[in-house]
């Protein structure tokens, strides 16, 4: 469960540890394959097990292994369905254990689930979702098989020697390093939605499906779940998954001018978003917040108006196809990461800008541009 | 009612830089902080005593420069103050610092009283995994209840607590039993300001302070370094992308018009999806 570095203790890491790597132990030398436990709500899937299946296929064919699909719920349709999608993203092979208990989620039935699994079929890599779900469920696990975590991977590769390398920020997002779990296993991750990219999905037969009991009844588990309240529709916000989100920073100096940011967002159908400041003060919520401590995003066009871009923020967005960056100083940071840059007073261009989108993207325009696709 | 809330001292992480030859670490006058993350906890760990009656236990494991850190907390109004040290800790992952915690908070039940909840931060800013709390749950057998956004009720006698817990999709309202170890989510309350008495008694208080054997680990070989199955091989400073941004410049166009034209540009399929995603109006 690595985390960096502690700061105070710290050496330059590299020689020492590393280099007394030794043997791995004979018992843990059976373990094999990569699993990725795929996360479900309420029958609904949550997409970072997709963006893992899809990493998980790279670490499987390196290592010439299996990738299994990890999934727990209650029996039924919906459980099946995501199994079936499983199979669609690309797993060789899945494991369920289908029980009523699992209907919410809870860490006692979900943690004895998943460690019998692990214990039962040895897997070498097991990566979780860094959702509230799957960094409560994956420190428990780890802990109680006693080996390491990497909390929040951003890369995940396999070295000549099969170990995975998984590397992740430290200090707040300022470097990056690289932490190995060498005589353990399985060796666990957990990575970020959005932060890999969504695989390809394609249509697939269902394949080998191992069921495994769950063993427990209600009255083995203290935590009841008393009531679900769904997050209200117009408070969910789809940041991470926006095709195209819009942000502003600092540089648009009050909540008031804010508003250009929502305007300019309602115009293009796309997500709003700020930076960190911005929630602090208080004029944006905390769920709208892009980077190492908000959300990771990969759209195709992002917008960020009045961000200097300090690394904890491009942390966030690097994955976007196009960043588009508005900063009245040419010397900001943002400029150097993102693909197109107009050095300009934000706050005088963003209502021009809303204009000229919707100018562009008018029914007339659109009329042409559908004309043209039917050609 | 008796709560241990754990909490990191940490360097304040905005201000760490890299040496631009050698890439390491300047960690020299980093100023420090505590955690921002674990003020969460202090604040609803006071909140539960002011109203059931108790103490407030405050830990954290670090070099002995955390009792400052400890002391903050103390003018804050907690009770007692706990500094784990000693040089065994050093180079501790995840899974060696929930031993080490769950060693000292097991060693604190028998000497002040057993806890009833355990509080932490939902994450560092340091290490940031939020691991350290299910870890912790774990080794001393506690339910977990983490990303806690409200402490909906909390029964000393009939040994219960209501919390509602976020999760991806909502809110789940979550009934377990004490001894509980409770995650906070940030943003839930608003740490207070100490009165000037226990600003004062703060001062002069004293620090428990143990190290590794007087906490009552008996097996070194699960601190520190060695009990850490994580090891760090390289640390290193993000790429810079080799290109900059490439400048609009508006000729015959507004600096608007010549933005919109440079992005369907560079992403000509971008019309297309903008026309499909802005369809409403
Ligand atoms: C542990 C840690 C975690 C963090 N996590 C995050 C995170 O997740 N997300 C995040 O965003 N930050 C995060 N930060 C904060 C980050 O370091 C920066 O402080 C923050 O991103 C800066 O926000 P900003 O760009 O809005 O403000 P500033 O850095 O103040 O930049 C404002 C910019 O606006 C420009 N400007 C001023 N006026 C105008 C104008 N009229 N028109 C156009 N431009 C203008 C300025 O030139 C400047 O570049 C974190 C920090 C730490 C220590
Ligand atoms: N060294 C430590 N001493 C005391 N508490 C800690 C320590 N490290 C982590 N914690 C607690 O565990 C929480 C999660 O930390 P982390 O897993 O590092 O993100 C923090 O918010 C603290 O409450």
């Amino acid at each position: 469960m690595a985390e960096a570095p502690k700061a105070p203790s710290k050496q330059p890491p590299a020689g020492g540890r590393a280099a007394s790597k030794k043997e791995l132990p004979e018992h843990f030398k059976s373990y094999k394959h990569v699993w990725v436990f795929v996360e479900q709500e309420r029958g609904q899937a949550h997409p970072v097990s997709w963006e893992l299946l899809g990493e998980g296929r790279k670490l499987a064919d390196k290592l010439k292994v299996d990738l299994a699909a990890v999934v727990l719920g209650p029996e039924g349709e919906a459980t099946q369905h995501v199994i079936g999608e499983a199979f669609n993203y690309g797993a060789d092979l899945a494991y369920l254990v289908a029980d009523p208990l699992l209907e919410d989620y809870r860490n006692e039935p979900y943690t004895k689930a998943l460690t019998d699994l692990v214990n039962t079929y040895q897997p070498e890599i097991l990566l979780l979702g860094a959702t509230t779900l799957g960094r409560d469920l994956a420190g428990s696990v780890a802990t109680t098989l006693l080996t390491g975590l990497t909390a929040d991977s951003t890369e995940l590769d396999v070295d000549e020697d099969g170990s995975l390398a998984a590397t992740r920020p430290t200090f707040g997002g300022s470097l990056l390093c690289t932490i190995y779990t060498l005589n353990y296993r399985p060796q666990m991750a957990t990575v970020r939605p959005r932060v890999m990219a969504m695989p390809e999905r394609v249509e697939r037969p269902v394949g080998k499906v191992i069921t495994h009991p769950l063993g427990l009844v209600e009255d083995d588990i203290v935590t009841k779940v008393l009531d679900f309240l769904p997050a209200r529709d117009s408070s969910k916000s789809n940041l991470a998954y926006a095709d195209v989100v819009v942000a502003g920073g600092l540089g648009l100096g009050s909540p008031e001018n804010f508003q250009l940011i929502r305007q300019l967002a309602t115009t293009l159908g796309a997500e709003y978003g700020c930076s960190r400041p911005l929630v602090q003060k208080g004029w944006v919520p905390s769920d709208r917040q892009i980077g190492q401590t908000g959300k990771t995003i990969r759209p195709k066009l992002y917008i960020a108006a009045g961000i200097s871009g300090a690394i904890q923020h491009r942390v966030g967005v690097e994955g976007s196809d196009l960043i588009v960056a508005i900063n009245t100083d040419k010397n900001a940071p943002i400029f150097d990461f993102a693909h197109v840059g107009l050095v300009t007073d934000a706050i005088s261009l963003l209502p021009a800008l809303t204009e000229a989108f919707r100018k562009r993207l008018s029914p007339h325009n659109r009329d042409k541009l559908a004309s043209r696709r039917a050609r | 009612m008796h709560i241990v809330v754990c909490i990191k001292q940490v360097p304040d992480s905005a201000q760490i830089r890299v040496h631009p030859v050698t890439n390491t670490i300047m960690r020299q006058g980093v100023p420090t902080i505590i955690n921002p993350y674990d003020l969460f906890a202090v604040e609803e760990a006071l909140r539960l005593r002011d109203v059931h009656g108790g103490e407030v236990t405050v830990l954290t494991m670090g070099p002995a420069s955390a009792e400052d850190s400890l002391r903050r907390v103390l003018t804050f109004g907690a009770d007692r103050a706990v500094l784990l040290t000693d040089r065994f800790f050093a180079g501790s992952d995840t899974l060696a610092t929930t031993f080490a915690l769950a060693t000292a908070i097991r060693k604190i039940g028998e000497t002040f009283g057993a806890p009833d909840i355990v509080f932490t931060g939902k994450q560092t800013i340091d290490g940031d995994t939020a691991q350290v709390g299910p870890g912790i749950a774990k080794r001393l057998d506690f339910r977990q209840l983490t990303y806690v956004s409200k402490l909906v009720s909390a029964d000393p006698d009939a040994k219960e607590i209501v919390v509602e817990r976020r999760s991806e999709a909502g809110v789940q309202v979550l009934k377990s039993k004490l001894p509980v170890l409770v995650t906070m989510l940030e943003g839930t309350n608003e740490m207070r300001r100490g009165t000037l008495e226990e600003a004062i008694a703060a001062t002069r208080a004293e620090i428990v302070t143990w190290s590794a054997a007087d906490a009552g680990v008996e097996d070194m070989q699960k601190c520190g370094l060695r009990g850490s199955p994580t090891i760090v091989k390289k640390v290193f400073a993000p790429s810079a992308r080799s290109e900059k941004a490439a400048f609009v410049e508006a000729e015959d166009q507004t600096p608007a018009e010549a933005l919109v034209e440079a992005i369907f540009e560079r992403q000509p399929a971008l019309q297309e999806d903008l026309a499909a995603l802005a369809g409403g109006y």
